[in-house]
């Protein structure tokens, strides 16, 4: 049970440097958002589910409870984060963000 | 043994919110910021649940995680409505050049 | 009044899973919140749809939702691979995409926005009526839309529309 919650906790904390990463290197505005969105979603769903793991091994009542409150939180980032990432999105689009296109032709 | 693994997550956890307070400082546009800042709250939630986790504190501090969440998603949420109505956040214009020079 | 009854049932589930308390004091508080709120904004869940509508749908995206999972996983790989590639900027191809999208209802509708923010490369940026705008990192995620998500999404969520 350890080994699975470190794992969970290594692989989420690495999600979390990629997007920082993605973040601080990508070029514009909008590819800053992919980074931000997925990776995010993805390592705090890893991260919280370690936690919600660890969280039940003594089994009782209590815990159990915690673990559930754990899960609301996974459930509800799952849901918030995609809407977060739209609303910027919505609000780069209508302020007049440029996006940065590569310099070709018309797409065929 | 678990304890310490939570605390070098936590660590590592936040250097990351240093790193992404990078691009909520210089952020080129308004929108930016509200993007790093979304992240340091993302991380900010985690990094609660650890904290609870190593203090053994677990009942109290899921609270605060799970208000934390509430709170981060609709301040995210608010900032992007107000900034859909004031138009000049154009603060980029030094943008397009520097993506030229670095092609 | 269905629809109010059925709203107070899931708060109060979601009162005691919050607080774990179950005194009298508690409970009755809980009970007390949970009715004012199931008046007041009980149209709000189901917005006008019938319960077993509602119902049928949460159930149809509990089949979709181990797919889409295993698309964010998908979806941070690649953004893994961009971001950590040295010459990220050749990798990248980004553009601004319209279609038209065959899903009916809003829930449909706001589901599929969702699942292409979470699908490699591509996010929402606007839904209007069934015009939908979306910004892709390659070509390669851009040619991928609508496609088998719109389907499975569909078969799902609107069985009976096919």
């Amino acid at each position: 049970m350890n080994w699975v919650v470190t794992v969970l906790l290594v692989l989420g904390v690495f999600f979390f440097a990629i997007g920082t990463i993605g973040i601080l290197r990508l070029p514009d505005f909008y590819s800053r958002l992919h980074a931000a969105g997925k990776c995010d979603t993805l390592a705090m769903t890893l991260t919280v589910s370690a936690v919600a793991l660890y969280n039940i091994h003594g089994l009782s009542f209590g815990n159990i409870l915690v673990s559930w409150k754990v899960f609301a939180i996974v459930f509800f980032i799952s849901m918030a984060s995609p809407t977060a990432t739209h609303a910027i999105t919505k609000a780069a689009l209508v302020v007049g963000v440029e996006p940065w296109l590569k310099k070709r032709g018309p797409r065929k | 043994m678990m304890s310490q693994v939570f605390l070098a997550t936590a660590l590592a956890l936040v250097l990351l919110i240093f790193l992404t307070l990078i691009r909520a400082l210089s952020g080129p546009t308004v929108l930016d910021r509200i993007v790093g800042v979304n992240m340091i709250g993302s991380k900010t939630t985690v990094l609660l649940l650890l904290i609870g986790l190593i203090y053994e504190a677990m009942p109290m501090f899921i609270d605060i995680a799970l208000a934390y969440a509430f709170l981060n998603f609709i301040a995210t949420i608010g900032a992007c409505k107000y900034f859909r109505r004031i138009k000049k956040v154009h603060l980029e214009d030094d943008l397009p050049t520097k993506i030229e020079a670095s092609v | 009044m269905k629809a109010k009854l059925s709203t107070f049932v899931i708060m109060l589930c979601f009162w005691v899973i919050l607080s774990g308390m179950f005194d009298a004091f508690h409970l009755t508080l809980g009970v007390l919140s949970c009715l004012l709120v199931a008046h007041f904004s009980g149209k709000m869940l189901f917005e006008g749809l019938r319960v077993e509508v509602r119902a049928r749908q949460i159930f149809g995206m509990l089949t979709y939702a181990p797919w889409l999972l295993w698309e964010i996983v998908l979806s941070s790989l690649q953004v893994t691979y961009i971001v950590l590639h040295p010459q990220m900027l050749d990798k990248m191809e980004p553009q601004l995409i319209r279609f038209k999208t065959k899903l009916k209802s809003k829930f449909a509708r706001v589901t599929f926005a969702q699942s292409i923010t979470l699908t490699p490369g591509t996010i929402t940026v606007s839904i209007q009526d069934d015009e939908m705008t979306v910004y892709a990192l390659t070509n390669s995620a851009a040619d991928s839309l609508p496609g088998e998500m719109e389907r499975r999404i569909a078969l799902a969520l609107e069985p009976e529309r096919r």
